[in-house]
């Protein structure tokens, strides 16, 4: 039981917040306490929210690339400056080792690996981003539900892990980079090569696969906190001016003073 | 990449980008004119969506080309086109009437930083109804809202009031906000996924606690957006002390994009599936609905203040539809749907005509609205006209709405709500006749503040308001217009709800 309280301590975290800002809100006669309340509410909810993004294991959604896209340099560093358009037909090819690997690989916590480095390769090359999220797709659909990313963590975990500690970064890269140069071969001989390109892609999957947290969440609160802002600011400007037109911002007194308004001169009319 | 191709995504580009530009116009009458510009395209935009919505079905529009479970979506059937088109219609009319209102009420530095904040606030509701991104309705709900708090606020250099009820409405929006996010939150740990299309194929059969606490959070959320009836505390006062054109337009569109979302996630994200949903339905929808339409329509009766009456009395009418889609039945959700369209109409039309009287008056107390007809006599039909289709006479749209609402209940075998609509009806014929009565059979105090003569108001405001009146008895008579469209969206919503695919 107390293990079962102690585990989801973000969750406590989350409804205490949030009970103290509303508390705030409702109990508070101060227009800026309960602005500040508000906020409080507001932030349980932030810290919800990246709850709901965070997978054990996983590192900040920042895409790590710069080893990758620096090794890269150092092996194409002659070639590959003139031949710019093999980006494009590159990306052409993703679909064949993408159907030829899910057969080598038919273990889940493999797949959701492969299918980031989908994600990942073709940025290295400088190919679009979101063509690479579109091929991510299918995968996406299982691979989203939270529970079921959670039990693939742990198998991802540790691969993860080896990829910081034992993993030879130079190997991993060069292995990249042999990928890159298969490809470019691909676009010559290309079904044969591409098949090769699959598997050195493949293995430097297994070498070193950074596991992200769920940057859809961050994505979201960010947005959130934007409107949040904005709202405080809003709420703070309303203040000063109910400040200035009242000379207070207690809310019993500014009660006081609508009620006089309102029902000051009964039954006749209200002062304009 | 023609122009056609974006269409879906235009009234919300073209006023979202024309907003910041006035800031930058001279004062005075330029920033109204960008204004009604902006907002004339937006409905012709929205109405070549519902009529290419109407010939060729649902439209799909990927925004930025990402494709949609992950990227955002632009999904427009027939109950968000019709949504779109009345938000903007109205958008339409009231923006070429503010003028002349705007110009009395609000000072003349102010109007590029009001029009801008009115073009931002009709955005936000055009995105709400436009958006299929659970997540994306949360955004542009606060833009909409925080728009509308500046709006109401703007009300201050009148009555000091308007401030506080701004704040007051912005604790309780950011609240509601704040709960329909959460709420989306949970539904997003179930499923993994917030557009709306698949979180209803992903919720099916889920019925676990955290589906349950995402769908009462959301409705808590909306309930207090739409101001269902507990939940509508922010509501007569932001109403009342506004401007009068932005409560002419709020009034007329604010809510009824929040019913909007209401009706979207009842009847999209989740369906009947859900066995809370049905119990939701019966056990707090229903009777919060019925409670709405009494308690707010009785304490409409007794308001001095006829804007803050025809605020009450916007509860009540929440009331109706909150009845109409309770029913569960497609006849029911019509009546929702054309009710939420009607409303609109007749609110609209209400809220120009006090405007009208505010500028001429100075007031929107009752008193000031003793022995109008002789001295504001298009002001006062309007005003009387629309009235009667508020109370539901035949011939305008309120008869209209009502009768939809009266058969849905008894088919869906509530009879006894049938007999209350009629009851609740008799109660807005009491209030709204009490305002007539003073507004053709009484002559004002001759000592009081109102006995100087008066004269109408200007022919700028005259037009949209009758443009409204007309509007609430054309589509009184041509009924199979709004009924027709209405009905559709609800067959197909029903479909969806009941576990067919779209």
């Amino acid at each position: 039981m107390l293990e079962f309280i102690l585990e989801r301590y973000n969750y406590w975290i989350v409804i205490t917040l949030m009970m103290t800002g509303l508390y705030i809100v409702y109990a508070r006669g101060n227009l800026v306490k309960k602005i500040v309340g508000l906020n409080v509410f507001q932030t349980s909810i932030f810290i919800f929210y990246i709850t709901i993004g965070k997978i054990a294991g996983g590192t900040a959604p920042i895409y790590i690339g710069d080893d990758l896209k620096k090794m890269k340099e150092g092996a194409h560093g002659d070639g590959h400056g003139d031949d710019h358009g093999e980006g494009h037909d590159a990306e052409g090819l993703h679909d064949t080792p993408e159907g030829a690997h899910a057969n080598d690989l038919s273990d889940a916590g493999e797949e959701s690996l492969h299918s980031k480095i989908e994600n990942q390769f073709p940025d290295v090359d400088g190919n679009d981003l979101k063509t690479a999220l579109q091929n991510l797709e299918p995968s996406e659909g299982e691979g989203t539900e939270v529970e079921g990313l959670h039990e693939t963590v742990e198998g991802g975990g540790k691969i993860a892990n080896q990829m910081f500690e034992g993993a030879d970064k130079e190997a991993a890269g060069f292995d990249v980079a042999g990928a890159k140069e298969a490809v470019e071969g691909g676009l010559h001989a290309a079904p044969d090569a591409a098949a090769a390109a699959a598997q050195t892609m493949g293995a430097a999957a297994s070498h070193g696969e950074i596991i992200y947290t769920n940057p859809l969440p961050h994505v979201l609160i960010l947005t959130a906190i934007v409107v949040g802002v904005a709202g405080t600011a809003v709420g703070l400007a309303l203040a000063v001016r109910i400040r200035e037109a009242y000379g207070t911002i207690e809310e019993d007194e500014l009660e006081a003073m609508d009620n006089v308004a309102e029902f000051g001169a009964a039954g006749t009319e209200r002062a304009q | 990449m023609s122009l056609s191709a974006q269409l879906p995504v235009l009234p919300i580009v073209i006023p979202l980008l024309m907003a910041p530009i006035t800031l930058l116009l001279p004062k005075g009458r330029a920033p109204w004119a960008w204004a009604v510009l902006c907002s004339w395209l937006a409905f012709a935009a929205s109405v070549a969506i519902i009529n290419n919505v109407y010939e060729f079905g649902v439209i799909s529009y990927h925004l930025g080309d990402w494709a949609p479970p992950l990227g955002i979506e632009y999904r427009i059937d027939l109950m968000n086109a019709l949504v779109l088109v009345l938000v903007s219609g109205i958008a339409a009319v009231v923006f070429p009437f503010a003028y002349e209102s705007v110009k009395s009420e609000i000072d003349e530095r102010q109007s590029p930083y009001f029009y801008g904040a009115l073009l931002i606030c009709m955005v936000g509701l055009l995105g709400v109804t436009i958006t299929g991104d659970a997540f994306n309705i949360f955004v542009f709900l606060e833009i909409s809202s925080l728009s509308a708090y500046a709006l109401i606020s703007m009300g201050g250099r009148r009555d000091r009031r308007a401030l506080t009820s701004a704040f007051n409405y912005l604790i309780m929006g950011t609240i509601g906000a704040s709960f329909f996010v959460i709420g989306v939150g949970l539904l997003y740990q179930a499923t993994g996924t917030l557009n709306m299309a698949d979180l209803h194929a992903k919720l099916a059969g889920q019925d676990n606690r955290v589906v349950q606490s995402g769908f009462a959070f959301i409705v808590v959320g909306i309930g207090l957006k739409l101001a269902m009836f507990p939940l509508h505390l922010w509501l007569p006062n932001a109403y009342t002390y506004a401007p009068s054109a932005v409560t002419a337009f709020m009034a007329a569109t604010a809510t009824k994009v929040a019913v909007y979302v209401l009706i979207r996630f009842f009847y999209t994200v989740f369906g009947f599936d859900f066995a809370f949903e049905v119990a939701a339905f019966t056990y707090v929808i229903l009777p919060l609905g019925i409670a709405g339409m009494f308690i707010a329509s009785l304490v409409a009766v007794f308001q001095e203040d006829v804007k803050r009456m025809l605020a009450y009395s916007s509860v009540a009418q929440i009331g109706y539809m909150l009845l109409g889609l309770s029913f569960a039945t497609t006849a029911g959700l019509t009546a929702a749907l054309v009710h939420m369209f009607n409303h609109a109409l007749m609110k609209g039309a209400l809220f120009m005509a006090v405007a009208c009287v505010v500028l001429r008056t100075g007031s929107h107390s009752c008193h000031a609205f003793a022995g109008l007809a002789k001295r504001m006599p298009y002001t006062t039909w309007a005003f009387v006209l629309s009235g009667l289709s508020l109370i539901g006479v035949p011939l305008t749209v309120g008869f209209v709405s009502k009768w939809y609402l009266l058969q849905a209940s008894f088919a869906a075998g509530h009879w006894y709500a049938g007999f209350l609509i009629v009851l609740s009806s008799l109660i807005a014929v009491v209030y709204v006749g009490r305002i007539a009565e003073l507004m053709i059979l009484r002559e004002p105090d001759p000592d009081g503040p109102y006995a100087l003569a008066r004269k109408e108001a200007p022919l700028s405001m005259l037009i949209p308001m009758w443009v409204l009146v007309i509007a609430n008895v054309y589509f009184g008579i041509r009924t199979e217009l709004t009924g027709g469209v209405a009905e559709r969206a609800a067959t197909a919503l029903m479909t969806m709800a009941s576990g067919g695919a779209q």
